[in-house]
Parts: structure tokens; sequence; C-alpha cells
């Protein structure tokens, strides 16, 4: 019997710096099935696929994997080495180089030769026959920048069967496709699936794995939570386990109530090169209100809050009422003018400066607090710098270490006391407590709540449900750049917020 | 905890190690190049020539740190250099000495000289601001890589230098402008300089200590903080006296160090400097921080522009002519020496003070071989070897950075 397995992994844990991505996980996947693996961000579907894959080598994980009877030790980062055991990977994210054909990108890095130059005929007829055996309709002389995604996507499903290749993985294909790309996706595993290659699949999209997966694994929280036939379960039931029925108190409850309207935002969209990433997001937030913004990832809700923040300057459309006026705000400059700071997604790209000292980050955007045209008052400057570090406890020997060398807790309370500086009336955190210790987390939700009772408006994005759930007053949807639905605290539930993120429309009873 | 404490303090050290590697290759230079001339380079008289070669590299190198930093670079700056001196050149020797009699026939020869030199200096440093902010706008608003920005405008600065002096040497150059560039200060007046010069460093320890009083931080022991105003007062003394036994303190040597002073200060006390250091450290955190970044770019463009002119007036005090190879492949010192003396081409690291150290070396190199009577295709592959060493070095240090 055990000959059926093409891959068994036991028992992984790979842990990063404070976070366990992935404790304990075991599950089987049958030669020739398509097997679903589904779970919200943040439940280590990634990481799983970044060890398969070889990213993470074999040194970095606990736990044993066996990929055909054999233990799957991939000992470098190059993807090569997957390869040739027979693991190819398409990311989410397409990697190809837009100005060559099909057939060059296919065979990129190892293309036929005579004698030291290349021999296009047997390239491109090479590509050709890969092409028409599994049925992918993309033409051979085109630059791949000139094809649509799901026609770039069928190149890159092209090329990791152009190697021998016993298990494909595919990490969220369909995130980017339209209907009827994904339509054609699925015919194409199907048809794959006949030829006998066995398939990992990713996706948000639960119905998929109702139309083309065998058996589907669910993780969350880095652990498995179990695997099932698909033929016997539901999407509702998958939902639930995605989620967890259990609600632990893990949030600190919030006393006051929110007071009057502070921003109202009105028919608000964004197009950045004629496509339209918001379309149409209005909602209003009160005086020490907390919002919570739920989605998925590239539902919109991050290039919302950004949007809001300037990053898009003059393209934006719609209407920003701030405490009843209409504001524009074009920059980063004006968003802070007008009262609205933003703690961003990365805090490592975008909130800090890393090889700086802590004060220099935290005073970065207030030096006119304390600065004349022609000075700095530093002394002044050290002073309110240490009030905010004692105020949120930030770990450090002194404020003049240089940031990078502070966990990623303290970084996030570096970036959140930059920005308690600057006294904002509204406050925007964009997954604040990602990659956060427990310990940590708790106390920045204190801390939001505490600047909520001070009439701060809060509005929070975050990729955990139950963050969402605990924190928020009320809680926006998100779904393909729309607003999906509004919810109350008192009937949001993890399955409500869930489907809508992922447009199930039928009702749901958990 | 302890253990953060101890990897912070290992780093506080490690900056310090890089300052004093600087100060400890320069005095292996020195003494190396003392004993291979006989003790000819190492004096007062070689030694006075060594900071007055290393003036007219030091203002470029000075106003390109702020542009490394911010993670620019300006390859025109040779160029600039050159032609703002031929337009020097060409102000005192052919415009200048046509108008000025006429309008103020009432004058003396002499301080019509004077008058002239003013107006030359003015006039050249709007030049060279104007031509700064120019490129400094394309690259910062028009978003065209500054690398193509001042590749262009090194070439059409070289063009201009050609159509200004249409391929002549330009003289005469008035005596006072060639004061700036060649003269030194009295005896007297040197030392007076040092003395004020240590009264400020005095004033400026105490009142540092009563502000941090003020503010409730902690200060240094009170003897640490005199010790560190002792050393620097001495060193004052110490190059002054030096200075003195030759012919005193040169007049650009004087403006080298006050313009350093002036720049180090901007760096490192006022809003400006602090955003070209964001800007170069991480520039996406820097415009989230609602800096515009843009306008932090012009401004750096503009300094080195300013730089320029101030380079350019003290090249023709120097040669006394407006000549068409001025400045040419200043651009390659002023960037070596920014870069050996610890400035990052990644953007966000480097000091006024290490940039004036590298260059000061890099001078060093090329005094020593001269004294030393080297043939000049050696001394060009000596000094591009050590750049790239040096460069090196920094770098594979850098990668081993604990962290």
């Amino acid at each position: 019997m055990k000959d059926e397995f093409i891959l068994r992994i036991e028992n992984v844990t790979k842990d990063f710096p404070g976070v366990r991505a992935l404790s304990g996980v075991s599950f089987d996947v049958k030669k020739g099935e398509i097997h679903g693996l589904c779970g919200e961000n943040g439940a280590g579907k990634s990481t799983l696929v970044k060890i398969l894959a070889g990213v993470y080598p074999n040194n970095t994980y606990q736990g044993k994997i066996y990929f055909n009877e054999k233990e799957l030790k991939l000992t470098s980062s190059s993807i090569e080495e997957a390869i040739n055991e027979g693991i190819a990977t398409v990311y989410q994210e397409l990697v190809f180089v837009p100005h060559m054909t099909a057939g060059e990108n296919i065979f990129l890095g190892r293309e036929p030769e005579d004698k030291g130059v290349i021999n296009w005929n047997k390239l491109f007829s090479d590509t050709k026959e890969i092409l028409t055996k599994y049925k992918l309709n993309v033409p051979l002389f085109a630059k791949l920048s000139s094809l649509s995604v799901g026609q770039q996507q069928m190149v890159e499903i092209a090329k990791a069967l152009s190697h021998e290749i016993n298990l494909l993985i595919l990490d969220e294909p369909t995130s980017a496709l339209s209907e009827a790309e994904v339509n054609y996706l699925m015919e194409i595993l199907k048809n794959l699936k006949k030829n006998g290659v066995t398939c990992i699949y990713i996706s948000h999209r639960l119905e998929e794995f109702f139309r083309i997966a065998d058996n589907i694994t669910v993780l969350r929280d880095g652990q498995v939570v179990d695997t099932v036939k698909t033929a016997e379960t539901t999407e509702e039931k998958i939902i639930a386990m995605m989620v967890g029925r259990e609600m632990k108190k893990r949030f600190p409850v919030k006393e006051s109530k929110p007071g009057e309207k502070i921003l109202e935002v009105k028919n608000f969209s964004v197009s950045v090169q004629n496509k339209r990433i918001i379309k149409n997001v209005s909602f209003d937030l009160k005086k020490g209100e907390i919002l919570g913004i739920a989605g998925l990832m590239g539902s919109g809700r991050t290039e919302l809050v950004t949007a809001l923040f300037g990053e898009y300057g003059k393209i934006v459309t719609g209407e920003i009422l701030l405490e009843g006026k209409s504001i524009k705000i074009q920059s980063a400059e004006d968003a802070i003018r007008y009262g609205i700071s933003l703690v961003p997604e990365d805090r490592k790209e975008m909130g800090l400066i890393l090889i700086q000292e802590i004060f220099k980050n935290i005073s970065l955007p207030n030096l006119k607090e304390f600065s004349t045209a022609l000075n700095i008052d530093k002394h002044k400057e050290l002073q309110e710098c240490k009030k905010y570090a004692d105020y949120l406890s930030i770990k450090t020997p002194s404020l003049f270490t240089i940031t990078e060398s502070l966990s990623g807790g303290n970084q996030q309370k570096v970036v959140i006391a930059k920005w308690l500086m600057s006294n904002p009336k509204i406050l925007i955190l964009d997954d604040p407590t990602r990659g956060i210790d427990v310990g940590t987390k708790y106390e920045i939700y204190n801390l939001i709540n505490k600047l909520a009772e001070n009439g701060v408006g809060i509005i929070m994005i975050s990729s955990e449900l139950e963050e969402i759930l605990g924190m928020s007053d009320r809680i926006t949807v998100m779904r393909e750049g729309e607003c999906a639905g509004t919810l109350d605290r008192k009937n949001a539930t993890q399955e409500r917020i869930m489907a809508l993120a992922t447009n199930i429309k039928r009702k749901l009873q958990v | 905890m302890k253990q953060l404490n101890s990897i912070q303090k290992f780093k506080e050290i490690k900056l310090d190690i890089r300052a004093y590697t600087l100060i400890f290759a320069l005095i292996v230079i020195w003494l190396l190049f003392g004993s291979l001339t006989g003790g000819i380079f190492l004096s007062t008289r070689n030694f006075s020539n060594l900071l007055r070669q290393m003036t007219i590299i030091s203002f470029l190198a000075i106003g390109m740190t702020p542009v490394i930093i911010t993670g620019n670079i300006d390859l025109s700056v040779g160029s600039m250099t050159g032609f703002i001196s031929v337009i020097a050149a060409y102000l005192q020797a052919i415009i200048l000495p046509t108008f000025l009699p006429v309008l103020f026939p009432a004058l003396s020869v002499e301080l019509l000289g004077i008058l002239s030199t003013v107006i030359t200096v003015i006039i050249c440093l709007l030049i060279g601001l104007l031509i700064g902010m120019g490129q400094g706008f394309i690259i910062a608003y028009g978003g065209v890589p500054a690398f193509i920005v001042t590749l262009g405008g090194m070439l059409v600065l070289r063009g201009g230098i050609l159509g200004v002096t249409q391929g002549k040497t330009i003289i005469p150059i008035e005596d006072s402008l060639r004061l700036m560039a060649q003269g030194y200060l009295s005896k007297y007046a040197g030392i007076s300089i040092a003395i004020i010069a240590i009264i400020i460093i005095f004033l400026f320890t105490f009142q540092n200590r009563t502000k941090k009083k003020k503010y409730g931080l902690k200060n240094k022991s009170l003897a640490v903080d005199l010790l560190v105003a002792t050393v620097f007062s001495a060193l004052v003394l110490v190059f002054t006296f030096m200075m003195n036994s030759y012919k005193g303190i040169q007049i650009p040597v004087l403006i080298m160090a006050v313009i350093a002073i002036l720049v180090t200060y901007l760096m490192n006390n006022t809003r400006f400097g602090r955003h070209i250091y964001a800007v170069g450290g991480n520039k996406e955190a820097t415009k989230l921080s609602g800096i515009n970044v843009q306008s932090v770019v012009l401004r750096t463009y503009a300094l080195m522009g300013l730089l320029c002119g101030v380079s350019g007036i003290i090249l023709t005090g120097y040669v006394a002519a407006g000549t068409t190879s001025g400045g040419m492949n200043y651009e390659l010192s002023a960037i070596g020496g920014c870069v050996m003396g610890g400035t990052s081409l990644m953007g966000g690291i480097g000091t006024v003070f290490g940039a004036l150290m590298g260059t000061l070396i890099m001078t060093s190199l090329e005094n020593g071989m001269s004294v030393m009577n080297m043939s000049v295709f050696w001394q060009y592959i000596v000094k591009g070897s050590i750049l790239i060493l040096a460069v090196y070095l920094d770098v594979s240090s850098r990668k081993n950075k604990p962290l």
C-alpha cells in the first residue's frame, strides 16, 4: 500500500525568529492525485511550499519528508536541486523574462546547443511538443510581455513540465486570473492528471477544490487541522476548519464607545495602468472607533489605506471628508498635515530606516517639533523620544542602538512610537502584529484601545480574523478592490467575514 | 538584554574603529613616504604643499558626500569646476576690466582689482548653484538616473570650457583672487584664529553639558569631556605652530576648514542633514514619513554646485589662469576620496570627516609619489589599485557584520 503515496510529510516544524510557522505538520499525497491545500493567510501554506521547493534547505526545519519513498534532503536553496529531484513549483508571482518568447523562457539557461551555438529549431520544436502534449494554448513566437496573465502562467507551467518531474506545486495560480482563464486552467490540470502528474494545488477560492481536487488538507496556525476527501465534505466545513471554532480571550476589552464622525470616504477609486485596484469604496470612521478592514491578500485592503495616505498622488477619485471638510491627500506630507498617520504593512521596507539609530527613526516625521531651520535641539529630541520609548516599553539598551538589531516586536514599537509622537487624529495600522510574539501583540492591542479611548480614530487591517473580531467596533471586508460588506461587532463572525472575503453567495449556517 | 548590550557596545567600538583605521592608514602612508624620501615628505614645507593640494578636491569631496549618501552620484563636478574656473578667468581678464574702470573711475587700480574679485566670486558661486540645481531638478523631478544626467553634464560643461576659452589660456588674474588660493595668514592671525577655535571648543563643551542637564539626560564625567576638549585644542595648536614654522596657515586651507565645519554641522544638526541620511537609508520609509524626497535630492545637488563654484574659484586663483584642462578627472578623485573615507555608494552612510580623510590619503599618495619622482604611469596605477582595494576592504568588512 505504501507505494501509492508520492509524498509523505512527517512532523515538519519550522521556526522563524519569534514565530513558529509550522508545527508538527504531517500529511500524505497520493500518486497521481490533485491535492488541495488551504488555510488563512499566515497559516503556513507558503512556508510549506518553500520547504518542498528547497528555498528553506533541509537543515533549517525539523521533521522528515519522503518523496518517492526516499527521504528528501535539499541542501542548497537553489531551485534546481528540487527540480532534479522531480519537484517543480509555479509561484503566485510569476518569474519570467518579459522580452523573450515562450520557448526561450522555457529553456532559459539550458538551451539546446550544437557546438556551442543555440539550436533554435530544436528549441522551438521541443517547445511546440510540450505545448501540444499538455494542450497549452500559447503562441510560439510571441514575447511573454504581450501575453495575458493566464497565458504567462501556462508558460510557467510548461517550463515546470519540460523537466522530468513527478510533482507539480501550484501556489495560488488563480489569484490573478479572470473567470474564463480559471476555467481553462481547471481543464489543463485535469489533463495533467490524465498524464500522470501529481499536483499540490493551493488556492483561496474554495470552489476550485471541489472542481478538481481529490483530497484537501487544511492548515491553521501552522498545524494540519485535517485531510479530507473532497467528495465527503462541503465548502462550509472547510471554512469552519480554516477559521477554527474556538475563540480564546486574547484581546483586551475596550471600554469607550465611538463618538462623532471624523472621517468619511465616498466613492473612492484608484486606477493604476488602466487597472482599477480600488473600486468605488465608501466608508466612514468615528472618533474613538476601531474600524477593522479584513480581506485576503491582494484584496485591495493595503492599497486602500496607502491610497488614503497619498501613495497614488493625483490619480485617485472620490471624496474624503475630514471632520466634515473636504480634503485632498496627494502625498504622505498632506496626510500627515491633516493628522493621519500610517503604520505600514512592511516595517522593514516602508516603516524604518534599519541602519539608523532608534531615536532618529522615532523623530523623523516629527523633527519640526524640536528644530528651527538652522538647528535641531538634539537634547530635546532625545528627551521626547525617550518619553515615547518608555511609554511603549521598547526593550533596548539605549536610544542610540541601531534599529536593525531589535526584535520584530520592538521594531514595530519604534514605528508606532514614531507615529504616536506626531499626535494623529486618525491612525491607520496595516497588519500591525504580523510576525510579532504573543506578549508584544497584547501590549499593542492595549495601546490601540488606549488611543481609541483618547478619541483617536483607528483603522486596522489584519490578516488574522481573530484579531479583527477581537479588536474592531466594525469590520469592513474587502474583495477584489471592492467593499464586499461591513459588519457590526455584534453580528460579525469569522464565517461571515470569510464568506464575504471569498465570495460565497450562499447563506452559511455553521 | 545583557547580550544585546554587549553586541551594542561592540558595534559602537566598531564604528570608532572605522575612523581610527583611516587615521592609522594615513599615518602608515606618511611614515612610509617619509622613509622612502629621506624625510623630505614629512618636512613642514611639503606638508603645507600637501594640504594646499588637497583643498580643491576637498571642496568637491565635501559636496559629493551628501550626494552619495542619498544614493546618487555626480560625475560632472570636474568639468563644472573647470567651467567655473574659466568663467572666473574670463570675467577677470576680459569682461570686468572693460566695465569697472568706466563705472567707477574714482577707484584706484588696487581697489578695482578687489571689486573685480568680489564680483567674480559672487557670479561664480551663483553659476555653480544654478548648474547644480538644474542637474538636480532633472534627476529629482525628471526621474533621469543621476549617472546619466551628470555624465551628460560632464560633456556639456567640457564643451562649455572650450567655448569660453576658444582653446586658449586666459590671463591675467587679479592679485586678490590669487591671494585666496595661494596666500598665507600672518603668524599672528594664525595664532588668533587658533585661540578663538579653542575658546569655541570649550564653550561648546560646557553648553552641551548644561543642556543635557536641563533635559535630564546623562552627562559623561566632567574630566572626560575636558580631556576630549583639551585633546582637540592641542591638535589645533600643534597644527598652527607647524604651519607657522613654515609660512603660516594657508588661506585656502582655512576656507576648506570653515566649509568642512559648516557642512558637517549641516549634516548633523539640521533637518536637511537628517533627511539626507534618511533618504539614503530607506527612501520609501522616508517618503512615508512625510518628507519630500525630491526636494532633498535637488538641494544636495544645489550644494554640490555651490561647492564646485568654490572649487573653480580657488582653481583659477591657484593656476593664475583659466585653462582648457582645468578640473580634468577631479570627479574621480572626489568620489574616490568619499568612498575611501567610508561613504557607502549604496547610500545612507558617510561623513564629511571621512571624505576629508579619504581625500587626504589620496593626495598624500599623489604627493608622495611625485616627491619620490615615480613615473606618472605608475602613479595612476597605484592610485587606482589602492582605491579598489580600499573599497573591497570596506565591502568585505560590511558583509561580515554581526547581525
